[in-house]
């Protein structure tokens, strides 16, 4: 579904990840662990083309999509919930998902993100800006479900979140894994949540994959290694 | 009582005077932080649309329509500027957008530019438009006079400004446009196309300028030059109300118009000009980002 051959990307004249060679299969949960500043999520931008790679290929669905912008990539169905949410500010909960909408063929928000996470549809004319950032966080998930991607970017969805909706958040993650054919790369600092939920997992460390492993042959150790600071 | 009810007036109809000139702009500096130079020569090219199309009235179309070129001339002017907003977006803004000391002096260029392609196909005197009959004359109220002109253009920036806001505000393309200008990466990776947000959105503001243009031939001859005597006004009520706040403009603009009005009463014309910008430096002290400012939680 996606291939990575080779990637190698940064800002300006310092290149951040190289030699990164991944691949997701169709339906498949990919998770990317690794210490902060590794070069996660700068791996993540470049998969949207945020960021232009100095070298290698991104592929999705057998077509080359190196040089293709990022709205053109939200088209063919990839959908991203960023670090750090995204929400815009001065746009309603709700004008933030009809935004989502522009990506896909949707016309309206589909019920079943309200039923995942039921807060946006009480506060859907509340400022995006106006929620915690807890409720940014699911915003930003279900902004990227409405438009029913078949490929999924989440860069850390729980990071400094409160654990009951911490909990929601994966349970949401688990339900699309089960119940759609949505594939996934998940960036995610929690490794029994990883070993719950990822089909297969790699580790980055100064900017290259140093480990891969399909996710029920991990052994805990030798990943700890990797993440320890 | 009177000089009162009369000065108010004034302020008003300056204050609507100033928000028209000054819409546009609110899009394009205010919304996109693009400095327009150019934007007075766009208000030029709307009067001069109203120019011509009251030239071909005259010379091709019987004289009972005279009256309807003036309501013709407002959409055809906003389109007009549109067109050329849009060209020069195409052309040269679009490579300017991060560049904001570049796109002043390459707009100031445009403006040159476009006021001299004026001069030699109008010629460098001024040249009068002819008001339609409905609006000569006024309404008088006891000992005081409404002129009509200045009541429609209080009704045009009005109905401009609604207009504004419901395509802003409630429609789909406006919503895109909110959220390109608030998150404009994050906006493109849900799919909108910021290219075609920036250009579209682009084009309005011009055609506003438009629109203003073919109101200021109301109030007296046009020249080619009449941009740049519109173009400082029009900056300075868009940072007194606040860059990014439309709403903010329309503070600006009446308040600008109405302390104005009262310090040209008090004093006169030039001096009334140097305290209205006296007032506008003690102000922009005491908030150096406009009346209406943005703040959420998010962009703190």
């Amino acid at each position: 579904m996606l291939k990575l051959a080779d990637l190698e990307a940064g800002y300006g004249e310092s290149m951040v990840i190289r030699n990164i060679d991944l691949e997701v299969k169709e339906n498949q949960v990919v998770c990317i662990m690794g210490r902060n500043g590794v070069g996660k999520t700068t791996l993540l931008k470049t998969i949207m083309g945020i960021i232009s790679p100095k070298k290698g290929e991104v592929n999705y669905q057998g077509n080359d999509i190196t040089k293709k912008r990022p709205s053109f990539r939200a088209k063919q169905g990839i959908g991203y919930v960023p670090q750090g949410r995204e929400i815009f500010p001065k746009l309603t909960v709700y004008e933030n998902l009809l935004i989502g909408l522009e990506a896909g063929n949707e016309k309206e928000v589909n019920e079943k993100v309200y039923e995942y996470f039921p807060i946006l549809k009480e506060f859907r004319n509340r400022n995006g800006g106006d929620l915690s950032g807890g409720q940014q966080q699911q915003l930003a998930i279900a902004r990227a479900l409405v438009s029913n991607p078949s490929f999924l970017l989440l860069d850390e969805p729980t990071e400094g979140i409160q654990p009951n909706i911490v909990q929601d958040i994966q349970g949401v993650i688990k339900d699309i894994k089960e119940n759609s054919q949505t594939s996934m790369i998940l960036v995610e600092q929690d490794l029994e949540f990883v070993k719950s939920v990822a089909d297969y997992v790699y580790v980055v460390d100064h900017g290259s994959i140093v480990y891969e492993k399909a996710a029920h042959e991990i052994d805990d150790e030798e990943v700890y290694q990797y993440l320890s600071v | 009582m009177t000089d009162l009810m009369v000065t108010l007036f004034n302020g008003l109809s300056l204050g609507s005077i100033l928000l028209l000139i000054a819409l546009g702009l609110a899009i394009t500096f205010g919304l996109m932080n693009v400095i327009n130079m150019a934007h007075g020569e766009l208000i030029m090219i709307g009067a001069y649309v109203t120019f011509v199309m009251q030239n071909i009235f005259i010379n091709y179309i019987p004289e009972q329509y005279f009256d309807l070129y003036f309501i013709l001339s407002i959409p055809i002017a906003m389109v007009v500027a549109a067109a050329f907003g849009m060209l020069m977006e195409v052309s040269l803004i679009r490579y300017l957008y991060k560049r904001p000391l570049d796109s002043l002096l390459a707009t100031w260029g445009v403006s040159l530019l476009l006021q001299q392609l004026a001069r030699t196909i109008f010629g460098a005197p001024n040249v009068g438009v002819k008001s339609p009959s409905f609006l000569e004359g006024g309404v008088e109220v006891g000992s005081m006079y409404f002129a009509y002109p200045r009541l429609f253009i209080l009704g045009l920036a009005l109905v401009c400004l609604a207009g504004i806001y419901l395509y802003f505000y409630k429609t789909g393309n406006g919503r895109r446009v909110r959220a390109v200008m608030q998150n404009r990466q994050m906006a493109e990776c849900l799919g909108v196309s910021t290219r075609k947000v920036d250009l579209i959105t682009f084009a309005i503001g011009s055609g506003f300028a438009g629109v203003a243009g073919c109101a200021l031939t109301l109030l007296g001859a046009i020249g080619p030059t009449i941009g740049t005597n519109y173009i400082i006004d029009a900056f300075m009520v868009v940072v007194v109300g606040g860059v990014g706040a439309l709403f903010g403009a329309v503070a600006g603009a009446f308040g600008i118009g109405f302390f104005n009005t009262v310090f040209e009463f008090w004093t006169n014309a030039s001096l009334g000009k140097v305290f209205i910008f006296l007032l506008i430096i003690a102000f922009l002290q005491w908030r150096p980002s406009g009346l209406v400012t943005t703040r959420s939680r998010s962009l703190d």
